[in-house]
């Protein structure tokens, strides 16, 4: 396997407090890996090693059966993202209408691949599917703020927002 | 009591162009104005017609603002809603008539629609439970709970007609009848697929987003009839504004007594919970969603054992769409017979389809089954910049590419799968002569690869294999054998895959080659991507007519593939160009084209 540069985990006690707080909240849910994992992933902001082993020993149940979950589904990320998470859609009508050209320009003007983050940590890029905005197509995310009808033109001026 | 309602849409689509700055500034401006006990501000759910947001209705007089600016407010707030006098500069022009403003419902975007499962969308406010129950809301369960017995509800769902909304299109009554065997002595289960992956499709996230207590009510009347008293819907976590009306939807239920115990004093206990998904396409297949419901990676199991025998935790199951329960309550109070009378002979009701790609009016619309393609494409939709329509897109990565010789084919579950494609859960995306075909079964696959949770080799393995082989084409370097090669490994697939994503991921490969066989021959014969589209064969030429020899392209060349000095003709080197495009969006005299 690929492995990217990442730093190094750096949980607070604060962290490791809340998240113990949230096992012991829905542990007693049927089929509650998921949603422990989600919550985990909103306290540390990714699910490195070190909090999958947590959850695993708390759970009692072996760490392969978390680190197969947390590979399985695109929203868990096992490294840490960029303070500005950039995601395009590469959904159908937002590739249709040219959203790829996007995508292609942005890894060319922050130097960087799809799952990468830039080495000051500031950006982080990834393609998405569908964030259901195809009225707006093309479409791209930095965190929650929707950029919509968007053309390549543009992308300096939004990214300089950020800088 | 106001005498005048604004509706702001609270949709993505909307909020994405900023619908939230719109409703603070009319809040402010209203109360600037002195009419805060006057005029009221709702925020709803999705109107469908996305291309034009931000959109605000008016009522009573029902005037149809969009695109609106938050510096348009003030505007709005004292000609409009002080004086009485309609913006017309800011109306939705096709609303302006010459004798004064004509209804919403007389536009071509609205006057062919016919709204059940949206019927509450854009018109309510999703967060008040006491509006959806001044539209009827709960009144379905109401009935079914204090008239109706279990199996008296699933023969009126059967006898409507209504069939799956999710993609398969199976009978729903059908399957509410298979898992009704042994009620009251085992635990079942009532799950809702609110995991729509297919890109392109966002109609089950405006039902949720608009009309969230529909589908609480309508799996409540679920698990009556099938005797469960455990519900989950498991939702896209993409979708943070659908999820959070959920939850309020939910609260409020329970608080009202309509979710809980002893709903409406009948006996009948019934609770909804929430599962997020993560993002994983699979997921959307009714095995996988139930394995990743129990916490586990999302991978399909083999049927049988079906769900209503054997589904979530083991326990007897029934799993339908998002849109599919929209329908369930207006099917109870209007009577099986009223749903029947509406579609064709196999497929009953509406079908709500979500508009995108090369189209102007994208956005949602929901059309009586039979309706013809042309209908929704020319009238409702309309094609931009007078491009020639190429295909339209449906059933995503499952489905396939109608041409424009099928425009007339009356839109309905079979006559799609009888021309190579499907209803899916009702994406439409128009593509016109500017996109590449191979290309865009390309994409398709590249999806399929990337989704493919690697259970089963044909999917796993296979549609890697056909994703290269497209890839070698579009490159220029693929052999007439290659056509065949991926014809037949299409069919294995379709054979032999575990799960429905799987078995129809070749659909897009199949339909393409079917219907547009000559533009992959233009690739692999000729070299040529006719739609200019595929960057291997292309080049990049200069018109010496209207080059001007200002020397901006060389400049800006990245690979020193440009040549030719101040005011003569330059030329592109083939050899040395890297088809990056970046000349041909410099130049100011349109002096640079593809070929």
């Amino acid at each position: 396997m690929e492995r990217k540069q990442t730093a190094a985990f750096q949980g607070t006690d604060q962290q490791e407090k809340e998240l113990l707080a949230a096992i012991e909240e829905l542990k007693i849910e049927k089929g509650c890996l998921m949603p422990i994992m989600q919550r985990a992933q909103d306290i540390y902001g990714y699910l490195p090693m070190e909090v999958q082993k947590i959850i695993a020993d708390r759970l009692g149940i072996p760490m392969e059966k978390v680190y197969g979950v947390a590979t399985f589904y695109s929203q868990f990320n096992l490294y840490p993202k960029g303070k500005y998470q950039i995601s395009v859609c590469l959904g159908t009508a937002c590739y249709v209408k040219g959203s790829g050209d996007i995508y292609n320009k942005l890894m060319e003007k922050l130097g960087i691949k799809g799952g990468e983050c830039t080495a000051d940590g500031k950006f982080s890029l990834d393609a998405c599917r569908c964030v259901g905005a195809c009225g707006l197509a093309p479409v791209m995310m930095i965190n929650d703020e929707v950029y919509g009808r968007l053309t390549v033109d543009e992308l300096d001026g939004i990214l300089e927002k950020y800088q | 009591m106001y005498r005048s309602h604004v509706l702001v849409c609270g949709g993505t689509g909307c909020t994405s162009s900023g619908s939230a700055q719109i409703a603070e500034k009319l809040k402010s401006e209203i109360r600037r104005q002195g009419l805060e006990k006057e005029v009221a501000v709702v925020k709803t759910g999705c109107h469908g017609l996305c291309a034009l947001g931000p959109i605000m209705i008016v009522y009573p007089e029902a005037v149809f603002y969009s695109m609106v600016k938050p510096e348009d407010i003030p505007e709005i707030v004292e000609e409009h809603l002080l004086k009485g006098r309609v913006v017309e500069r800011l109306v939705y022009q096709e609303t302006v008539g010459s004798d004064g403003i004509k209804s919403l419902k007389d536009t071509d975007f609205y006057r062919n629609q016919h709204r059940i499962a949206l019927r509450n969308c854009g018109v309510i406010n999703p967060e008040d439970i006491d509006e959806y129950i001044g539209t009827r809301g709960y009144e379905a369960l109401g009935k079914v709970l204090t008239e109706m017995t279990p199996d008296q509800v699933i023969q009126t769902v059967l006898d409507s007609g209504l069939r799956g909304r999710g993609g398969a299109g199976f009978p729903t009554g059908m399957k509410w009848k298979f898992a009704s065997g042994n009620r009251g002595n085992v635990q079942k289960y009532v799950c809702c697929n609110a995991d729509e992956g297919d890109p392109g499709a966002f109609m089950d996230r405006s039902v949720l987003e608009g009309d969230p207590h529909v589908v609480l009510e309508a799996m409540a009347i679920a698990g009556y009839a099938i005797g469960a008293s455990q519900g989950y819907i498991y939702v896209r976590a993409e979708y943070p504004i659908a999820v959070e009306r959920l939850k309020i939807a939910i609260g409020q239920a329970r608080e009202y007594g309509l979710l809980g115990k002893d709903i409406f004093g009948s006996g009948f206990d019934f609770d909804i919970d929430l599962r997020l998904g993560a993002g994983a396409f699979v997921c959307g297949e009714e095995t996988a969603l139930m394995t990743s419901i129990e916490g586990n990676r999302g991978e399909p199991r083999p049927r049988p054992p079906f769900p209503a025998v054997k589904g979530l935790f083991e326990s007897p199951t029934i799993l339908n769409n998002v849109e599919t329960y929209a329908n369930i309550p207006q099917i109870i109070l209007n009577g099986a017979e009223w749903f029947a009378s509406m579609g064709t002979e196999k497929s009953k009701g509406t079908k709500v389809f979500a508009l995108g790609g090369k189209i102007n009016n994208t956005g949602l619309v929901e059309i009586p089954m039979g309706t013809t393609l042309r209908t929704v494409i020319e009238e409702i939709g309309g094609i931009p910049n007078g491009k020639k329509f190429k295909a339209a897109q449906t059933g995503g990565p499952s489905g396939g590419c109608i041409p424009a010789e099928h425009m007339d084919i009356p839109i309905d579950y079979d006559n799609l799968l009888s021309i190579g494609s499907m209803m899916g859960s009702g994406g439409l995306i128009v593509m016109d002569e500017d996109n590449c075909m191979v290309d865009i079964a390309k994409f398709f696959l590249e999806f399929t690869v990337d989704e493919s949770c690697g259970k089963c080799t044909p999917c796993r393995i296979g549609t890697k294999r056909m994703y290269e082989i497209l890839d070698k084409i579009t490159k220029g370097q693929g052999t007439l054998e290659d056509l065949d090669k991926l014809e037949e490994l299409a069919y294995y697939i379709k054979d032999n895959a575990l799960c429905g994503l799987g078995q129809t991921a070749p659909n897009p490969v199949l339909s393409t080659l079917r219907y547009f066989r000559e533009e992959y021959i233009a690739h692999v014969v000729d070299k040529k991507c006719p739609a200019g589209v595929c960057k291997s064969l292309l080049t990049y030429k200069i018109d010496p007519e209207k080059c001007k020899g200002c020397t901006l392209c060389a400049r800006n060349c990245p690979a020193g593939a440009i040549t030719g000095s101040v005011k003569e003709v330059h030329s592109i080197d083939p050899a040395k160009c890297v088809k990056c495009g970046a000349c041909m969006e410099k130049c100011r005299f349109n002096a640079i084209y593809k070929d």
